[in-house]
C-alpha cells in the first residue's frame, strides 16, 4: 500500500475541528498545534487503527517529535 | 482457546436498576470547559447515574431482582442459584451473595456464590450459571451483576467522568429445546496494573498512607485506595483482542457477521467500540449504546444497554446476538446466543 504523508494529514485535519486545513507539515509538532492530552492522543491512535489497521502505541508518540515521525512508524508497522 | 458451547439454557428476562442522581460531565469543574467538550465528544459520555453514600450494588441488585422475579411470576422457593459478580462487595467478607440469598428470600437450598469480574463479569457469568442449568440439574437461577464503585476521585480526570454506576439482574433457566450459546473467553493477566485499586486488599493491607492524596499528572490527584486507569493499555489492549477474540467465535459457531442482528458490546468508551465497531466492519444500527446517557458502567454495561436500547426487540423478535466483554484483569469474552421473548422491565430508578 503505498502511502503518503499529505494524505496522512487531511486524515488528520479531518478529524480535529480546531485544526484548520494548512496548519499541519510534516515538521509539525502535536503539541504546537493541538491541545496535547491523552484523549487527543488516542484519537489519532484510533484514526490510524481504522484507516491503516496499524496500532500506534503510548510509547510511539513518546520518542515522535514531529508528524513526519509517527508516520514514519505508522509506514514501518505497515510492513509488518 | 477457551471456545465452548453449552446447551439447554436462556435468558428469560432482563432488569436493571441506577441510582436516581444524573451527573453531568458538562458540569464537571475539575477540568476546564475545552476538556469537558472534549471528554463529551470523543469518550461519549454526556451523564451518568451516581448512588448516594451507602447504597452499594447489592442494593440496586436487590430492587432488579425484585422486580425482575415480580413480572416474570417466579416463585422464589424454585430459584436454586445466584451468582453475584462484580468489582464492589458489600464486605471483605462474607460473599454478597449470601446476603441477597437472604434478603431476597430464596430457598436455603440455594447455591450462592460471588465472581470477582468487571467488565466480562457478563459473559463470564453466562457461562458459569449456564453450566449449571444444562448440566446440573438446576432450573431456574438469577445473576446479579453491577457496579457501585466511590472508588475513582473527583480530582482523576482518567476516571471520574468515565464511570457510571448500576445494578442488574438476569433470570436465566433450564430449556430443553434452547439453542446452544457459544463462548470464547480469555485471559491476559500482564495486564493487570492497567485498571487497578493497588490498596484495601490482602496484598497491599490497608493502613493510613494509602488515604494521602498525591498528584500523579496534572488534572490527576488520587489515593492509594482509588482507582488507576491506564487510558493508552487499555487502548491497545482493546484493539488487539477484542476483534480476534469475536472473529474466532464467529468461526466456531459457523456464522457470519450477517447472521448477528445486534452486537452489544461492553460500553468502555466511544472512542475504543467505534475503532473495534469499524474494524469488525459492522454498522453502527448493531451496535447498540448506553455509554451516552450512563456512562461506562462497568459490570452492568451490557445489561444495561440491552435493556436501554435493545428492550422491545429483545422482547419481540428472535435474533442472534453477539455479546462482549472487555477490560479489567484483562478479561475478555463474548458469547453468541439465540434470544426469544427476553422480558425487560423499565429501567429502575433508586
Amino acid at each position: 500500500m503505498a502511502m503518503d504523508i499529505q494524505e496522512f494529514i487531511k486524515k488528520v485535519e479531518n478529524e480535529f475541528d480546531d485544526l484548520k486545513p494548512g496548519v499541519l507539515k510534516p515538521e509539525s509538532r502535536f503539541a504546537d498545534v493541538l491541545d496535547w492530552n491523552s484523549i487527543n492522543a488516542l484519537t489519532i491512535i484510533a484514526l490510524v487503527d481504522s484507516e491503516y489497521d496499524v496500532i500506534l502505541t503510548a510509547e510511539d508518540f513518546s520518542k515522535s517529535e514531529t508528524v513526519q515521525d509517527i508516520f514514519t512508524i505508522i509506514m514501518s508497522k505497515s510492513m509488518k | 482457546m477457551a471456545l465452548f458451547s453449552i446447551p439447554k439454557f436462556r435468558i428469560s428476562g432482563i432488569s436493571c436498576c441506577v441510582p436516581r442522581k444524573v451527573v453531568y460531565n458538562k458540569d464537571y469543574k475539575w477540568v476546564s470547559e475545552k476538556e469537558r467538550d472534549l471528554i463529551i465528544k470523543r469518550i461519549g459520555i454526556e451523564e451518568k447515574r451516581e448512588a448516594t453514600k451507602g447504597t452499594t450494588t447489592s442494593d440496586l441488585c436487590f430492587v432488579a431482582a425484585e422486580k425482575l422475579i415480580e413480572t416474570l411470576k417466579w416463585k422464589k422457593e424454585d430459584i436454586e442459584l445466584l451468582v453475584f459478580i462484580s468489582q464492589s462487595r458489600d464486605y471483605v467478607l462474607p460473599a454478597t451473595a449470601c446476603i441477597l440469598q437472604d434478603r431476597l428470600g430464596l430457598p436455603l437450598s440455594a447455591l450462592a456464590f460471588d465472581i470477582s469480574m468487571g467488565c466480562s463479569a457478563y459473559t463470564y457469568g453466562l457461562s458459569t450459571v449456564g453450566n449449571y442449568l444444562a448440566y446440573n440439574g438446576i432450573k431456574k437461577a438469577l445473576m446479579l451483576v453491577g457496579d457501585v464503585s466511590p472508588m475513582a476521585s473527583y480530582r482523576d480526570k482518567t476516571t471520574y467522568p468515565l464511570f457510571g454506576q448500576a445494578g442488574t439482574a438476569t433470570a436465566l433457566e433450564f430449556d430443553e429445546h434452547a439453542a446452544p450459546m457459544f463462548f470464547n473467553l480469555q485471559t491476559d493477566g500482564s495486564g493487570h496494573k492497567a485498571i487497578m485499586i493497588p490498596s484495601g486488599g490482602m496484598r497491599n493491607f490497608p493502613d493510613k498512607k494509602m488515604f494521602d492524596y498525591k498528584k500523579i499528572d496534572k488534572g490527576v490527584i488520587r489515593n492509594g485506595m482509588q482507582l488507576v486507569l491506564d487510558g493508552y493499555a487499555v487502548f491497545d489492549f482493546s484493539l488487539r483482542m477484542v476483534a480476534p477474540n469475536i472473529n474466532a467465535l464467529l468461526e466456531y459457531s459457523n456464522m457470519s457477521s450477517d447472521d448477528i442482528q445486534y452486537y452489544v458490546f461492553h460500553q468502555a468508551n466511544l472512542l475504543i467500540n467505534d475503532t473495534v465497531r469499524k474494524k469488525l466492519k459492522l454498522p453502527s444500527e448493531k451496535v447498540p449504546y448506553s455509554l451516552k446517557k450512563y456512562g461506562n458502567t462497568s459490570s452492568a454495561s451490557i445489561p444495561l444497554t440491552i435493556v436501554s436500547a435493545l428492550q422491545k426487540q429483545v422482547a419481540d423478535e428472535k435474533l442472534n446476538m453477539l455479546l462482549c466483554g472487555f477490560g479489567v484483569g484483562f478479561s475478555w469474552g463474548s458469547v453468541i446466543m439465540q434470544t426469544k421473548n427476553i422480558i425487560c422491565p423499565d429501567i429502575i430508578e433508586y
